[in-house]
């Protein structure tokens, strides 16, 4: 009864074809895993909008008498966490907790770490919707990496208290699939800001967005192009010629400072920082076949895809996506609408588990990224049925840290570990359950959600007397 | 009036025994906790299909001699589920226009004789995959335009439309939501269209002669929309209005009351602020469990609480898919259970949870009699759970539509199938 979401909204406006410029061929870099993030010069400006996020208050807290699913380990039952100065302090059987802690008695429910969304538009697409509202693609040009998501967050969206009573405490928002190249991502914490500066997860590496087959087709067929496949790929391919050029000539500048500095091209300057390895990519792309060539794309330019989103038939090529070390973030079983979704399978979260990729739940939907636990549990009985079992162990890491390596900080959030940022969720039941949600949720140690008290449930200043508070509709 | 009455008989009832579906074989289930979802649940109970009709159901049920036995002991035996909001037969794929057949084009939106269901494909590979999760019959409803068509209600089985139709049709479909989307401008005007459209239903009615002799003013709808339209002001088809806010329920319900029509409510994002009312008003609501945001100015008090508080006031529910995304429609009509476990999650019980995917859209769409509960009589659409239904890591173990069990593979179980075992080249994988 409702219209699927589609997040291709065409703007108006003329269409240039991405301008080719000839250059040497570079030499293919190594793309191993190491590689990603160590960028050594940079733009001229690096973080012009910088963080301004500061952690909530919090107390030090322990939850006893849970079962932790820690994505770093087997589950531990009957186990305690203390969480101290926003970060996880302890976690094990027993932790020593300090007298002034506040004790919350788990009662045997369930603790994970807080869940890590790699595939958001909140904010870009804020509800209640509308034109208005509507500015996740930047339609007016097949080729735009000059712009950057944070500048359309909205942080008044009332999608975002949502998601964190869903458990999500990291979000990555994306700009949509309508452009090749559609240009920065922003990784945020679901917290409530005045500004999305206030948001902004301190430190997290941009992202780009790429998006391959049917969507930049459609949207430029008629408007200048591309109007086919083969024009997506020559749009790529033209677009990181250029690329390569432009860094070589800030590289070289930067080492020497001989002379009058290039000229800056903020489209540029993305791609450049891509090419050095201190942004990644993030691309939409469904069918194996298209994703091998994007992979040969990559390998021609010197860069690395962290991650396929949607990518419905990764199954196809999960040998492929082990090997090149490209993560597969996924839905458990969405596809058939449109003819690039055709194939999609149930057990593609276990197929690509067992190739030995990383799996991420993902959502592309401010629905459904309030249940990714429900999402990896239909993903995890599609596995079982055909005899891929997936373990909690094993599927916590899907929605935790495997996003998080995903954005790049698998080394401060996605797991409970001693040492990492206190986002916690106390689920009132096993994450798996359809009956489960989450009951209370921590970001940096600060409760930012609490499913038992009205007054620990934010309300965005949009919902303020247009939506009626009721308390328990978390 | 003659022709009105040969109108009116256009109803169809088909009664199941067509050769698709003849299966003179008896099959016993036994040891089930059943759930005949129209009774009490029954420990132990045994449920016995004959020629395609369930033929028994109750704790000390004589196995007849012959009968293929299935053992659901520690297991859930329930009706087959109906998904009473689908578009599935109709919309193979969203983005390929030349499987979409939903959509009437209608006259100044309005589309009333628009019988989605001869559009129907029976071979739609999204049947398959709904009937493995336990989807033995759905509703397959038109959409767009102010009045968008007649929906029909039909089993999951093989062969032709003739063949899969319950019931045709099964209500009238209006959606009072976004006045754009019906080519008028303000809310107000939806709700006059729609009364215009039924005073002309009204007068066709009663000036039919005038109207074959040409003497009756020009009408808001075409012949064929009108005539379509007089069994929902006779009470007889429902009038299902998709709609979300409270102001426009209100309004719908006005209208209703005026007209003496039959009015369900459909989507209904704010229903439960008017929750008693629609109660009072004998009026069921057909929504979901998993959408809870204020996804546009209409839908603002948008909740997961909705179909539990909705029960809570006596209100009848069924359950649809109401996330707003992943094609719950079409190829995820199958998720109707989750969407039920949601519905337990936020407060409604286990046992309406049930009703409101099975016996509760049956009886809406006047099959109760045909489909929805574990009774005598009814069609043998049994599904033998391995647990609770509403639970991810349950599996649908025997579904059974019209007495014949299914199995078959889907289309995804065949991918599976040939890219299990991935080659070492890029090659296709050989068969397997």
């Amino acid at each position: 009864m409702r219209a699927f979401l589609c997040l291709l909204l065409i703007g108006a406006g003329a269409c240039a074809s991405a301008p080719s410029q000839t250059t040497t061929s570079p030499t293919p870099r190594d793309t191993t895993q190491a590689d990603v993030g160590r960028g050594a010069t940079s733009t001229p400006n690096a973080d012009p909008f910088p963080s301004t996020y500061v952690p909530f208050p919090s107390r030090t807290t322990v939850i006893r008498n849970v079962n932790l699913l820690t994505a770093a380990g087997p589950l531990i039952r009957n186990g305690a966490i203390l969480l101290q100065n926003g970060k996880i302090a302890a976690v094990g059987a027993t932790v020593d907790a300090p007298a002034d802690a506040l004790v919350i008695d788990g009662a045997g429910k369930y603790v994970t770490p807080g869940i890590v969304d790699d595939h958001s538009h909140l904010g870009v697409y804020a509800a209640p919707g509308g034109n208005a509202l509507s500015d996740g693609n930047e339609a007016t040009n097949p080729t735009t990496p000059q712009v950057w998501a944070e500048h359309s967050v909205w942080p008044q969206d009332p999608q975002f208290p949502r998601n964190l009573a869903g458990g999500v405490t990291t979000l990555q928002v994306l700009p949509g699939s309508a452009n090749l190249i559609g240009g920065r991502s922003v990784v945020l914490k679901v917290v409530p800001g005045r500004t999305v500066q206030a948001m902004k997860f301190p430190g997290a590496k941009y992202g780009l967005k790429m998006a391959c087959g049917e969507n930049p087709k459609r949207v430029y067929g008629q408007r200048g192009g591309p109007s086919t496949r083969m024009g997506n790929v020559a749009g790529y391919r033209a677009a990181w010629i250029r690329a390569v050029d432009y860094r070589r000539k800030w590289d070289k500048w930067n080492a020497d400072h001989k002379g009058d500095p290039p000229t800056r091209d903020l489209g540029l300057e993305t791609l450049a920082e891509v090419l050095r390895g201190n942004m990644l990519v993030h691309n939409h792309c469904y069918r194996a076949d298209e994703m091998a060539q994007m992979i040969d794309i990559a390998h021609e330019f010197g860069y690395k895809i962290r991650s396929f989103h949607h990518g419905v038939e990764a199954y196809k090529i999960a040998d492929l996506l082990a090997k090149e070390g490209i993560a597969g973030s996924l839905w458990a079983d969405w596809g058939s609408f449109k003819m690039e979704a055709l194939d999609a399978v149930k057990a593609n979260m276990a197929l690509v588990n067992a190739a030995g990729a990383r799996v991420i739940v993902h959502s592309d939907d401010p629905s459904g990224s309030q249940r990714l636990n429900q999402e990896a549990a239909k993903a995890m009985e599609a596995g079982a049925e055909i005899g891929l079992p997936v373990s909690e162990d094993q599927a916590i890491k899907w929605l935790t840290i495997n996003p998080a390596w995903a954005l790049g900080l698998d080394d401060k959030i996605g797991s409970l570990e001693a040492g990492k940022n206190a986002d916690v969720i106390l689920w009132t039941g096993d994450p798996f359950s359809v009956y489960s949600k989450p009951e209370k949720v921590w970001v940096d140690g600060a409760l930012l959600f609490d499913r038992t008290d009205p007054s620990q449930q934010w309300r965005t200043d949009f919902e303020l007397g247009f939506v009626p508070f009721t308390g328990t509709s978390r | 009036m003659i022709s009105y009455k040969l109108i009116t008989r256009t109803v169809i009832t088909l009664l199941g025994s067509t050769a698709a579906t003849l299966n003179a074989q008896t099959i016993a289930i036994t040891g089930g906790k059943v759930y005949p979802v129209s009774g009490p649940v029954i420990e132990n109970g045994t449920v016995i299909i004959t020629n395609g009709k369930i033929s028994a159901v109750g704790a000390n049920v004589p196995i007849p001699a012959g009968a293929q036995r299935i053992d659901a002991t520690g297991k859930i035996v329930t009706p087959g589920f109906v998904n009473s909001s689908t578009q599935l037969g109709v919309q193979e794929i969203a983005q390929v226009n030349d499987t979409r057949d939903m959509t009437a084009r209608g006259k100044d939106n309005i589309a009333a004789a628009f019988t989605v269901w001869e559009g129907l494909n029976p071979n739609s590979v999204m049947m398959a995959p709904a009937r493995k999760e336990g989807v033995t019959s759905f509703v397959v409803v038109p959409t767009g335009g102010l009045i968008a068509g007649q929906a029909a209600l039909v089993d999951v089985v093989p062969g032709t439309t003739t063949d899969m139709l319950v019931r045709a049709p099964v209500a009238m479909v209006a959606e009072v939501g976004d006045p754009q989307s019906a080519g008028l401008n303000s809310r107000g005007e939806l709700i006059v269209k729609l009364r215009e459209v039924l005073e002309d239903t009204r007068y066709f009615q009663s000036h039919r002669d005038a109207f074959d002799r040409a003497q009756t003013r020009p009408f808001a709808a075409s012949r064929l929309d009108l005539q379509a339209l007089i069994p929902v002001i006779e009470g007889r088809l429902p009038l299902l209005v998709t709609v979300d806010r409270e102001a426009d329920i209100d309004a719908a319900m006005r209208l209703a009351r005026d007209y003496n029509v039959k009015l369900m409510i459909g989507s209904g994002a704010e229903a439960w602020m008017m929750a008693d009312k629609l109660a009072a008003a004998h009026i069921p609501v057909l929504t979901g469990a998993e959408n809870n945001i204020p996804a546009g100015f209409a839908a603002l008090g948008q909740r997961q609480e909705n179909a539990g508080l909705l029960r809570k006031a006596g209100v009848e529910v069924a359950l649809i898919g109401n996330a707003g995304g992943g094609d719950e429609e079409a190829f995820n009509v199958r998720n109707l259970r989750q969407e039920a476990g949601n519905a337990v999650s936020y407060g409604m019980t286990w046992d309406d949870a049930l009703r409101a995917v099975t016996l509760a859209p049956a009886e809406f769409f006047g099959a109760g009699d045909r489909v929805g509960s574990l009774q005598p009589g009814r069609e043998g659409n049994v599904v033998v759970w391995s647990g609770d239904p509403f639970e991810f890591t349950t599996r649908a173990e025997h579904v059974f539509v019209r007495g014949r069990e299914y199995h078959e593979k889907t289309r995804q179980d065949l991918l599976i199938e040939r890219y299990r075992n991935l080659p070492a080249t890029h090659n296709t994988p050989p068969p397997q």
